[in-house]
């Protein structure tokens, strides 16, 4: 990444093999990926600081502004709230580190600026606890909300032992044993859930080519790509301590 | 789209901001954050578990248990007391759940008559 001759310009056409994709976002126009240099440079738990280098484009209108404030827009308005690849949920820009010379470009009147800094990403890191809300139970498992991301599943057979699904209400039920006998603890919706991460998937949804076979199969495929998230989480509440919060507070 | 793609960044940070003030971060500042560190050398926790009592503030020895890998053989239960007992002290706490559990002590105090 050092190449000094790869200018802003020759990195459409050469593109190194560590850069990664947005692949969260509804974006039409797919522009230069951003670089990511370094993660998870300073962890905050759930969230990470992740060090980035990419080339922004500053249009004519925004000249007047100062160039750090019409950068961090469009970087926030590039990544926020997108799942980059293999990192994870863009939250919010943190800080710009440098700035490089800007270029204009023939037949273009916008500067393009090289720009390092620093994203928050929302990463949890393997067998971190975190903390959300049950949105919803599905004979897959129970679905959880942190809020501001909701892609979190936890399978049935990592609930607490024995657990049953109960078709009428639609909810996971712990059937936790005492000596005076089982006790139905539900899982409803909205409910505070403590849970532990076991697992992360990314999937890369960036739009593929058209399909060379075209049939109604095809777009029946497509639909089913679409519902897919690109960063999803796998709970576990197997162990004592997670679980309902309520199921642990009072003794 | 642009406009669009603003819209759910803003949405975005206001949703992560709204899910931290709930948590005990909220009432945290880096000098509270500095002395809980040092209070936590003693027990010889590693960086991820002494990030996860302070974003989690654990109030029982089971929450201690789960954010603690191998606790049984690494903490003694005197250790684990003391370790609430830390976190109770330097982090503060939820003032209203705290101002709650203080009024029912008081009633519960009140001898029945």
């Amino acid at each position: 990444m050092t190449n000094p001759s790869l200018s802003p310009w020759g990195s459409q056409s050469k593109r190194p093999t560590s850069m990664f994709w947005i692949v969260g976002g509804n974006r039409r126009t797919r522009r230069k990926p951003t670089q990511i240099t370094n993660m998870c440079l300073s962890v905050s738990a759930m969230f990470v600081l992740v060090e980035m280098v990419d080339t922004v484009r500053t249009t004519p209108w925004q000249f007047e502004r100062k160039l750090n404030d019409s950068i961090a827009e469009e970087l926030n308005k590039k990544l926020a709230n997108k799942v980059v690849y293999n990192v994870g949920l863009c939250i919010c820009l943190y800080d710009i580190t440098k700035l490089e010379d800007s270029y204009i470009f023939p037949g273009d009147g916008a500067s393009h600026t090289k720009v390092h800094f620093r994203y928050v990403v929302f990463h949890p890191f393997l067998d971190e606890i975190l903390m959300g809300k049950i949105k919803g139970c599905s004979p897959e498992g129970v679905h959880v909300s942190l809020g501001f991301f909701d892609d979190i599943v936890i399978p049935p057979e990592s609930l607490q032992q024995p657990a049953k699904f109960d078709e009428a209400e639609q909810v996971w039920v712990w059937e936790y044993v005492t000596e005076e006998g089982a006790h139905d603890l539900y899982m409803d919706i909205g409910e505070d859930i403590r849970f532990r991460v076991v697992d992360e998937t990314f999937i890369d949804t960036s739009p593929t080519g058209p399909s060379t076979s075209e049939s109604a199969s095809s777009t029946t495929a497509e639909e089913t790509q679409r519902k897919e998230a690109p960063y999803t989480l796998v709970g576990s509440i197997s162990e004592p301590g997670l679980g309902l919060l309520s199921w642990w507070t009072n003794n | 789209m642009e406009v669009k793609d603003a819209n759910a960044a803003l949405l975005s940070n206001f949703e992560t901001l709204k899910y931290l003030s709930n948590s005990p971060c909220q009432r945290q500042s880096p000098e509270i954050v500095k002395e809980f560190l040092s209070a936590l050398k003693v027990h010889k926790l590693t960086k991820a578990e002494k990030l996860q009592l302070l974003n989690h503030r654990p109030m029982t020895a089971v929450e201690i248990q789960l954010m603690v890998e191998e606790s049984e053989e690494r903490l003694t239960e005197d250790q684990i007391e003391q370790l609430i007992h830390t976190i109770a002290s330097i982090l503060p706490g939820d003032p209203e759940a705290e101002a709650q559990e203080q009024t029912e002590m008081e009633e519960d105090d009140v001898p029945q008559e």
